[in-house]
């Protein structure tokens, strides 16, 4: 018995959310009384055994560079082959576009019941609870399992990550690796940029940018904060922005720990895809905008007097001359 | 080319969420019900195209579903497909959902299976994958552009970080978002002609399945917003450092 965790890496690194799942993993196993492994797909380039600071007690590596590119297909079998093997009754994902496309045919392949999305640690004591998101954000499910094994996709964003002393033991698996299905033509990878779903302060404008041009107000204070910057949709859909910026009900969903509206009015399709943000500023003109009700903290100004000055407060808070 | 594409029915994006019966069940009194908008402006708009490109293409339509669930599957009939088919329950299971729709897809035999990338209700992302996997698929997931050359399939798709161009041979599952297609609205012809499409209704596949809900939560109500006057927007930066703590 044990817990395993998926841990999804991008050049070499593990991802944030994935550690977010080692501390989830690790956090569940202890409720358990049993312990916390966790394995790598594919090359990989780190000290592995550093992970075992967010409680990883061992970490298993299919490392062959066939399995670089994610097809889910093939992925599915070798980690069901390392679950049966290692016997883990619980395999915990991050919800990101990786465990979005593997851990649901992972969970046909094990017979496992999946909870996707969690935001919480299951109810362990009767019968095994987990929390998730429904209906976009604006509700949670309490959702049982009933198989013997499960899986669970944790939501980037909703579990700190916890590091202690520790190192994992790392051990290869030799797994069976089927030949993939799926060529891959040409991958394009965003490098050096927060990726939008693991950012914990995202910067976001709107229409009431007026213009592309404009977007130095945006990304002056995203680069000073660290954070990512992000759209509303019909400055997508006029090409202002790419259309990977864009969050929403039909663009991503995120949950950072803030979220800085700056010309955005807030409807109801734009909400669906930040609500769960920690704490969210509206900066908007019109003390109508339905974003106000959605709202931590608000100022009603226009955007081109209040922006600079905003971008020169934090200058000043983090010391940038 | 037989295209067969998954159809959920949701709440629409405004309706109020509220819970009944202890928390166990959604409040469905007086909520308006649409088409899962990625089934419909993507996955269903995208099959309607290769029709268009192909007229030899044959779309199927599956939901499962009770019968309240029809106006929504003759709403999709009115966008475009051939043929619709009801699978008789009712279940939030992403597994026993799958099932089903599985065994439709075996019976009948399509080169491609169409799902939107998640329900805006459940939020599963999951029966794409599910479906792959029970008919041994590839499964291509989210999905922002999809063409088609003799069996040969060429898919961009969104990945952790990125994007990237894939090559498959049919049959194969995709899960479709924004890119793959543009929203239409059923013209008279596509309603009209909606009534007299096949719908036919059949009873599920004995299937157990492996969750299910104890109950629904609602969060917090938020405190209402703290306004800032705008002629000091720097007491918003200290609030967010010192008070909030998010910066």
């Amino acid at each position: 018995m044990s817990v395993l965790v998926f841990l999804d890496q991008a050049d070499g690194q593990i991802r944030k959310s994935s550690l977010e799942a080692a501390s989830y993993g690790a956090a569940l196993a202890e409720k358990l009384g049993v312990p916390a492994e966790g394995v790598t797909v594919g090359t990989v380039a780190n000290d592995l055994g550093s992970l075992g600071q967010y409680g990883l007690k061992k970490i298993h590596t299919i490392n062959n560079p066939a399995l670089d590119n994610l097809d889910a297909q093939v992925y599915t079998k070798v980690l069901a082959e390392l679950a049966t093997t290692t016997g883990a009754t619980v395999l915990v994902f991050s919800n990101n576009l990786t465990g979005k496309a593997v851990a649901p045919r992972l969970s046909v392949r094990l017979k496992a019941g999946l909870v996707a999305g969690a935001v919480a640690l299951p109810e362990t004591s009767a019968v095994f609870t987990v929390k998730k998101n429904v209906f976009s954000g604006k509700a949670f499910a309490h959702v049982s399992i009933t198989t013997p094994i499960k899986i669970i996709s944790l939501n980037p964003n909703s579990f700190s990550i916890v590091s202690k002393e520790g190192v994992a033991e790392v051990v290869d698996f030799a797994a069976t690796i089927d030949q993939s299905k799926v060529e891959v033509t040409s991958v394009n990878k965003v490098v050096g940029e927060v990726p939008l779903t693991e950012a914990e302060i995202v910067v976001s404008g709107g229409r009431g940018l007026k213009g592309p041009e404009n977007w130095g107000l945006v990304t002056d204070l995203a680069k000073l904060l660290g954070a990512a910057t992000a759209c509303s949709r019909p400055v997508a859909d006029i090409n202002w922005r790419p259309h990977h910026e864009h969050v929403g009900q039909t663009g991503i969903a995120i949950a950072p720990n803030l979220y800085f509206a700056i010309g955005i009015s807030g409807a109801i399709q734009h909400l669906a895809g930040v609500n769960r943000s920690k704490t969210i500023v509206v900066i908007n003109k019109d003390p109508e905008a339905p974003f106000f009700k959605a709202a931590d903290y608000g100022i009603v100004g226009d955007v081109f007097e209040v922006m600079p000055k905003i971008i020169t407060a934090v200058k000043k808070l983090k010391g940038v001359a | 080319m037989k295209i067969l594409v998954c159809i959920s029915k949701t709440p629409d994006t405004t309706a109020k969420i509220a819970f009944t019966d202890n928390n166990t069940k959604f409040a469905s009194d007086g909520v308006q019900w649409i088409i899962n908008p990625y089934d419909e402006w993507y996955a269903l708009v995208r099959a309607i195209e290769l029709k268009e490109s192909d007229p030899t293409t044959v779309i199927h339509l599956v939901t499962v579903g009770q019968a309240d669930t029809d106006p929504i599957i003759r709403k999709a009939l009115a966008l475009g497909g051939d043929e619709a088919i009801r699978v008789n329950a009712d279940s939030h299971d992403s597994f026993f959902i799958a099932s089903q729709i599985a065994e439709i897809a075996k019976q009948g035999n399509y080169d491609l299976v169409f799902t939107g990338k998640e329900t805006i209700d459940y939020n599963g992302s999951s029966i794409g994958g599910m479906v792959a996997e029970l008919l041994d698929l590839p499964y291509v997931s989210l999905a922002i552009k999809f063409a088609l050359d003799g069996t040969t399939a060429t898919i961009e798709r969104e990945i952790e970080g990125g994007e990237e161009t894939n090559k498959v041979q049919l049959p194969l599952v995709v899960s479709c978002q924004k890119g793959m297609a543009e929203q239409r609205i059923p013209n008279m012809k596509g309603i009209m002609g909606a009534r007299s499409k096949p719908l036919k209704v059949v009873e599920p596949t004995p299937v157990e399945a492996y969750t299910s809900i104890a109950s629904f939560e609602l969060p917090p109500a938020k405190a209402g917003v703290r306004l800032i006057p705008a002629d000091n927007p720097e007491e918003l930066v200290r609030i967010l450092h010192e008070e909030a703590r998010v910066i």
